[in-house]
């Protein structure tokens, strides 16, 4: 976006700063990044972000429409994709569950878009108006078949408006939908945003073919990226777009394992070869740590608490927050893991990402889950506990607080 | 009368041939008749996109060197609302079949043709799930047998044209394979019409549905569409109790109406908010 266009959006939203829930900072973000379409489906807790951009989204000239569910609000997301627009939705829970055939159809079509995912207890309906972190790992295989996936996750409502925008720059650069993870405590709390100045960002918009039509592959890499430039419908390039395994030019190649084996491992290494570009962390006091904390989202900001009380009362202790989730950032985690003796991994599901971290970390530390279900957020205390005992903690995950 | 001079295969992809459809298939005709309309209306191929679901009509859009947009079941139609949406300068033109969009697509049929949306929705109703080798539709005959309804099939058919008109489409048209003019002509009052239209156009499946319902030959075809479709005009001299007890589908073109066009009230909300 120029930075006339810009201003054009900051005139609409009006001030600089403002006191946002999560939700309504995720549309905020959006309209600053140029999102120009949306599509959703009323769903507690992430409805706020789509009754915002239903005021904001004609006022800015781009389209908004409420489908018919979530599965049509994802197909749609895709379709407006392709014509041109920078596109998102916004959901939760059984919304999410419902998006994930079409999240799959991103991936395999390399289509630029991003899903809001305001995480709340399941399965099923489970509690839509308490908080979770229950699809971390359907976030990275809620869709049938191999693929990878780009999410973040923030944990402050200004950090929601910041992520948001870079999912966008991230979607366009990787053509990969990209999530962003929150959930029903930071989608709905209110704190201080800050709107960023036009100089302080960079916009990134998918590469266009540099080719003539007649030459052009749409599914063809043509650099160390193996990111395929995207010419979107309504010009010469004539793009045909299958979620059949599909050639270089886009036409589908059906029982040619060479061929689909090309197209899968291109998709995940694109992503994969640059793990450590894509690493997003916070650390806090990690310099002489001895034991750690590793988590994200809501959980951390309980856990800052809980690591900086043990500072007070002179235990090494220290955090790693994940902002980036996936792609894993493997390297950091193996680096944490290979000087503290202990992590604890508080989440607020039965164990999902300890799993991964402890799958990185050398035997030499030991990690624990220390899980909280319910909608109920982790006490500090609970932390400082798991931190400090005499003795390790059990590995087991599936046994939470109550 | 056809363009006698028309070389259809300028609008092809000629990679992608031969096609995967069965002999006797009323596919590939489907998309002879819409290259036709496509010709005779001088459509600009880089502004049309050819949207679709899965199942066998929905392979259509990989033939035309247009823009394609190949999904997944039954969702051609909420891809197709965002492609429109985000673009409503694109002519957006859906391939789809019974099942992708009677069955698992049904609610975002009805849903787009209650938004009056800029779309032409061209299905192609063989009675059975073609691809998967012949299985129960929706649209399925009572009686008709299919690998699933090996005892004929006991659940009443979806009238797909009468569903969409009580969703509020405002262009419907139905006719079997062997209308040739009628279809062509249809197809391109579909395109041309502002807002939501759906051709309907019956065709065969030979190996998934016909050899199967004594209706082995073109001309057991052809008899089946005789007893079982009767033309508009001749179902209106019908008196209101014939009607009624008429089990035949009605076909020719079914409605053709103006109603305010989704994009376009959109468009004049953004002007109205960006005017204050």
């Amino acid at each position: 976006m120029n930075k006339t266009g810009y201003e054009r959006i900051r005139r609409i939203l009006g001030e600089k700063d403002f006191f946002l829930q999560g939700d309504v900072a995720c549309a905020y973000g959006a309209l600053l990044a140029g999102c120009d379409f949306f599509a959703g489906y009323p769903i507690t807790p992430a409805t706020e972000t789509a009754e915002a951009l239903a005021d904001l989204m004609p006022r800015v000239g781009g389209a908004y429409i409420q489908m018919e569910d979530e599965i049509a609000s994802m197909a749609a997301v895709i379709g407006a994709s392709w014509a041109g627009s920078r596109s998102m939705t916004t959901t939760s829970g059984p919304g999410y569950s419902l998006m994930q055939e079409n999240i799959g159809y991103a991936c395999m079509t390399e289509t630029p878009c991003v899903i809001v995912n305001v995480q709340r207890s399941g399965p099923s309906t489970g509690q839509p108006t308490e908080p979770a972190q229950g699809d971390m790992m359907q976030t990275r295989w809620g869709s049938h078949g191999d693929y990878e996936m780009i999410a973040l996750a923030p944990n402050s409502v200004q950090e929601c408006l910041d992520l948001t925008f870079e999912a966008f720059n991230l979607a366009e650069e990787f053509r990969n939908p990209v999530v962003v993870l929150t959930d029903g405590e930071v989608g709905h709390m209110r704190e201080k945003v800050i709107l960023p100045e036009y100089d302080e960002l960079t916009f990134t918009r998918r590469r266009e073919p540099a080719v003539a039509p007649e030459e052009y592959l749409p599914f063809q890499e043509v650099d160390e990226t193996l990111i395929p430039p995207m010419a979107t419908f309504g010009t010469a390039f004539r793009t045909y777009v299958t979620g059949l395994t599909h050639q270089e030019s886009g036409l589908p190649t059906t029982d040619d394992a060479a061929a689909h084996t090309r197209l899968i491992t291109r998709l995940v290494e694109k992503i994969t070869r640059r793990r450590v570009e894509l690493t997003r962390v916070e650390e806090l006091y990690l310099d002489d740590a001895e034991i750690a904390v590793v988590t994200y989202g809501i959980s951390s900001r309980v856990a800052i608490n809980a690591v900086r009380t043990l500072r007070d009362r002179e235990v090494k202790a220290g955090l790693l927050r994940l902002i980036g989730i996936w792609p894993f950032p493997e390297a950091k985690i193996r680096q944490l893991g290979e000087r503290v003796s202990r992590i604890i991994v508080p989440e607020m599901n039965l164990g999902q990402l300890v799993h991964r971290i402890r799958e990185v970390v050398p035997d030499s530390c030991h990690v624990s889950g220390l899980p909280s279900i319910g909608g109920r957020i982790h006490h500090p205390d609970e932390i400082i506990s798991a931190l400090t005992a005499k003795e390790e903690p059990p590995e087991q995950e599936t046994q939470p607080h109550v | 009368m056809f363009n006698k001079t028309l070389n259809i295969r300028k609008y092809l992809r000629r990679d992608m041939f031969p096609s995967i459809f069965c002999v006797g298939c009323g596919v590939g005709s489907v998309l002879n008749h819409t290259l036709r309309a496509v010709d005779e209306l001088k459509l600009d191929m880089d502004k049309a996109v050819f949207v679709s679901g899965i199942g066998c009509s929905s392979r259509l859009p990989g033939y035309i060197k247009a823009n394609g947009l190949h999904t997944t079941h039954g969702r051609a139609i909420a891809f197709a609302s965002g492609v429109k949406l985000a673009n409503p300068e694109l002519n957006v033109i859906i391939f789809t079949g019974d099942g992708d969009c009677a069955a698992i697509g049904g609610n975002h049929l009805i849903h787009a043709a209650r938004r009056n949306l800029n779309l032409t929705v061209i299905e192609m109703n063989n009675f059975n799930y073609g691809m998967t080798g012949g299985q129960v539709s929706p649209t399925t005959p009572i009686g008709g047998n299919t690998t699933t309804s090996p005892h004929g099939n006991l659940e009443p058919p979806f009238d797909l044209a009468d569903l969409v008109v009580g969703a509020g489409a405002t262009y419907v048209a139905r006719w079997p394979l062997g209308y040739p003019y009628e279809t062509v002509a249809s197809i391109k009052k579909g395109i041309a019409h502002q807002g939501f239209s759906f051709i309907e156009i019956l065709i065969p499946c030979p190996t998934g549905y016909t050899d199967k319902n004594d209706q082995k030959t073109n001309r057991e075809i052809w008899e089946w569409y005789r007893g079982n479709t009767i033309l508009r005009s001749k179902y209106l001299l019908l008196n209101e109790q014939e009607q009624d007890q008429s089990r035949k589908m009605v076909i020719g073109e079914l409605r053709n109406v103006e109603r305010t066009e989704y994009t376009e009230e959109w468009a004049n909300l953004v002007s109205r908010l960006q005017a204050e």
